[in-house]
């Protein structure tokens, strides 16, 4: 085992799928020689060669073509969005044209696609590089969206990504990329997609979450406990399709709920997930279920996103709350 | 036979310059119609640009600025086509434009508050026809289209200029952008600054085309590929295509070959590898500030006490400007949420309501 960060575990998972298959390509703007802009794709040109790992000219839209075409004719690409903000550009060629490919066409073609790109916020980028548009995928059917909080689940759930025959956001939040190392196999496994894990187990409150807020919640879980109160924290890890399971398990066994998203509140994940709750468990719930997450409006700007996103008082607040309900 | 065609489409777009790297003038049929005064404003503009560049370099290390993309190397590109407007003619601007937009008058704080990340870089002053900097590569073409038609339509004597790189002309704005403008005759001037270098990716790995200017050609519009380390040759091109357009003749197309010193952001870039030393070198060799004032001075125009005074006072307006942008009000979530609408919905009050109370604590 080694210790990996978590944009060298995605680095990994790459190498290991490249290795393994002929077929999969990996492309994008600055992923060739430059090794990727937060170094991603770091040596792999290198490795398997410029048929292999390559740039592509500045054109999100021609990126996704490109992929969807390599895809049709046999290839498994692999694409980078630089920053998820620039998938505004590329919107139709996702969710028009690649997210359809298969429902459009009867079953007969279909988009064996990873789509990987940083996102999320906190590290202080210009418009449009932090920002979180997950939702915007995750309702769009026909398309898988995975978002790792972890070195080990990102390369497990990356190698999963690259063999699904349907198109996968691989969403990597960019304040995690190297805020910590873990254990992380040198060989090859692999995490099913559509399963979130419990990333603490407790009995008092449930929260549910994802990407870079399950440190946060993380973070406020140990201060509850010194409150006394014991959160359980569920990782959703695949945003869609949802594990609805393990939340509603979870909340039947804590009767309290909070979900909590870095992204704004409109019509987000939190509200698609506490909508199930309500629709599957709400005979078990003791109070409402509650919402942390940031304010409708646009990615605030850099100077004050510390305070725009969510924080870990946010989230005791809300438990408190429920538990005072 | 297609390849011929090709090739002498091609053979069309050679580099306009009019002054060489040594400083010499080499086309004194195309020098442009500028005083004795005009010449030393510009040449204090590009220095008082270059110190302003280091100087915000090191206040970005010292984390004092933000999010910054270097010009040094771009001065001609960026000056010399700034300085063929009329005031009231719009810039829209990418990320690294701030040059530009600053000499068209928006004050030098606020684009270290936009550097920031503070919305009052966004504010522009109600008499400065310039957009807030675009980070959608190609995003300001399309819109520079709409702008130019804007004015031709209202009867104004202005024209709307946009700036974006040799990565940027490979967006699908970027086509779309030249091709509405012809489409419409609008009096648009595109200018790529083609430094050669998209990050980390050359242009020659961006297109087949030999070159960007002969887009034009599809669009239908002029096109012109100039040295972009010839201030002078800048200015005339600019001027000539912003004439052009004020006649009702339709936009141009301009190519300003140049070069970047520095990285591409301050964000992480290492230049190193994906560049040479070798090729730093061949092109500081023509940078454009060394060879306008080989001729200022030959013309007995400019002297060193002359630069180490555009010096002193580039330092003492940045300092003063990052004084001021310390200065401004750190912004708040509240403002924010205020800025989204014309009037706040009540989804908004309520959450607008939530944060005013946390700010108050
Ligand atoms: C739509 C979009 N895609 C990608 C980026 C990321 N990015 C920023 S600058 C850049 C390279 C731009 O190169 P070029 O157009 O040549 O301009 P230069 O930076 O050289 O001035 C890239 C890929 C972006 N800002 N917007
Ligand atoms: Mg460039």
């Amino acid at each position: 085992m080694a210790q990996m960060t978590m944009i060298q575990a995605i680095t990994d998972a790459m190498r290991t799928e490249l290795k393994n298959d002929e077929n999969v390509l990996v492309f994008g703007e600055d992923v060739g020689q430059n090794g990727g802009v937060f170094r991603a794709t770091e040596g792999l040109q290198k490795e398997f060669g410029e048929e292999r790992v390559f740039d592509t000219p500045l054109a999100e839209s021609g990126i996704t073509g490109l992929a969807i075409g390599l895809g049709l004719t046999g290839f498994r690409p692999v694409m980078e969005i630089q920053f998820f903000g620039f998938l505004f550009e590329t919107m139709d060629g996702i969710a028009g044209q690649m997210s359809r490919m298969r429902y459009r066409s009867g079953g007969h073609y279909h988009s064996p696609i990873t789509i990987r790109s940083p996102f999320g916020g906190g590290v202080k980028t210009p418009e449009l590089h932090a920002d979180s548009l997950e939702g915007l995928m995750a309702q769009t059917p026909g398309i898988k969206v995975v978002i790792p909080s972890t070195p080990y689940d990102a390369k497990g759930l990356l190698i999963s990504a690259i063999r699904d025959n349907d198109p996968v956001i691989f969403l990597e939040h960019m304040k995690l990329y190297r805020s910590f190392r873990e254990e992380v196999p040198e060989e090859e496994y692999t995490i099913e997609i559509g399963k979130a894990d419990i990333k603490r187990e407790g009995k008092d409150v449930t929260i549910v979450t994802y990407g870079a807020m399950v440190h946060t919640a993380l973070r406020a879980a140990d201060q509850l406990e010194e409150e006394g109160i014991d959160a359980e924290i569920v990782d959703l890890r695949t945003i869609s399709p949802l594990d609805v399971e393990t939340v509603i398990e979870s909340v039947k066994k804590t009767n309290r709920a909070i979900v909590v998203q870095e992204a704004q509140r409109q019509a987000g994940i939190a509200a698609n997930v506490s909508a199930e709750i309500s629709e599957r468990a709400i005979l078990h719930l003791e109070a409402p279920v509650m919402r942390v997450t940031a304010p409708d409006t646009v990615y605030a700007f850099a100077e004050v996103e510390d305070e725009w996103i969510p924080g870990e008082e946010d989230i005791i607040e809300k438990v408190k709350a429920s538990l005072d309900f | 036979m297609p390849e011929k065609r090709l090739q002498e489409i091609e053979s069309k777009f050679e580099m306009f310059q009019i002054l060489n790297e040594k400083g010499e003038i080499v086309n004194e049929a195309a020098m442009p119609d500028l005083s004795d005064d005009e010449l030393v404003e510009l040449m204090e503009r590009m220095v008082y640009t270059r110190i302003w560049d280091q100087r915000a370099i090191s206040l970005n290390r010292q984390g004092r600025l933000g999010f910054y993309a270097p010009v040094a190397g771009q001065e001609a590109s960026m000056l010399g086509s700034q300085f063929a407007l009329d005031k009231k003619d719009w810039i829209l601007p990418g990320y690294r434009d701030i040059p530009q937009i600053v000499w068209h008058g928006l004050p030098l704080y606020q684009a270290f508050l936009y550097s920031r990340g503070h919305f009052g870089g966004g504010q522009i002053p109600e008499d400065v026809n310039v957009l807030m900097p675009q980070i959608i590569i190609g995003a300001q073409i399309v819109q520079t289209a709409g702008v130019a038609l804007g004015l031709k339509r209202k009867g104004k004597e202005n024209i709307a200029i946009t700036y974006t790189g040799d990565g940027g002309a490979s967006q699908g704005d970027f086509y779309e952008g030249i091709n509405f403008a012809g489409a419409y005759q609008a009096p648009a001037v595109f200018v790529v600054q083609n430094n050669q270098f998209a990050i980390s990716v050359p242009v020659e790995q961006q297109s087949a085309a030999k070159t960007i200017a002969q887009k034009s050609v599809a669009a239908g519009i002029r096109g012109v590929m100039v040295d972009g380390m010839d201030v002078l040759a800048v200015y005339k091109a600019t001027k000539d295509a912003r004439e052009e357009a004020l006649k009702g003749n339709g936009p141009t197309l301009i190519e300003t070959y140049c070069y970047r010193y520095g990285p591409h952001t301050m964000a992480g870039d290492d230049p190193t590898r994906y560049r040479t030393a070798d090729l730093d070198d061949e092109w500081e060799r023509k940078d454009p500030l060394v060879r306008f004032r080989t001729l200022l001075e030959s013309k007995g125009l400019w002297s060193e006490e002359k630069e180490n005074e555009v010096m002193e006072r580039a330092k003492e307006d940045v300092k003063n400007a990052i004084k001021q942008a310390d200065d401004t009000p750190k912004q708040k979530v509240t403002e924010l949420i205020e800025f989204m609408y014309e009037s706040l919905p009540d989804s908004l009050e309520e959450q607008w309501e939530e944060y005013k109370k946390k700010e108050s604590k």
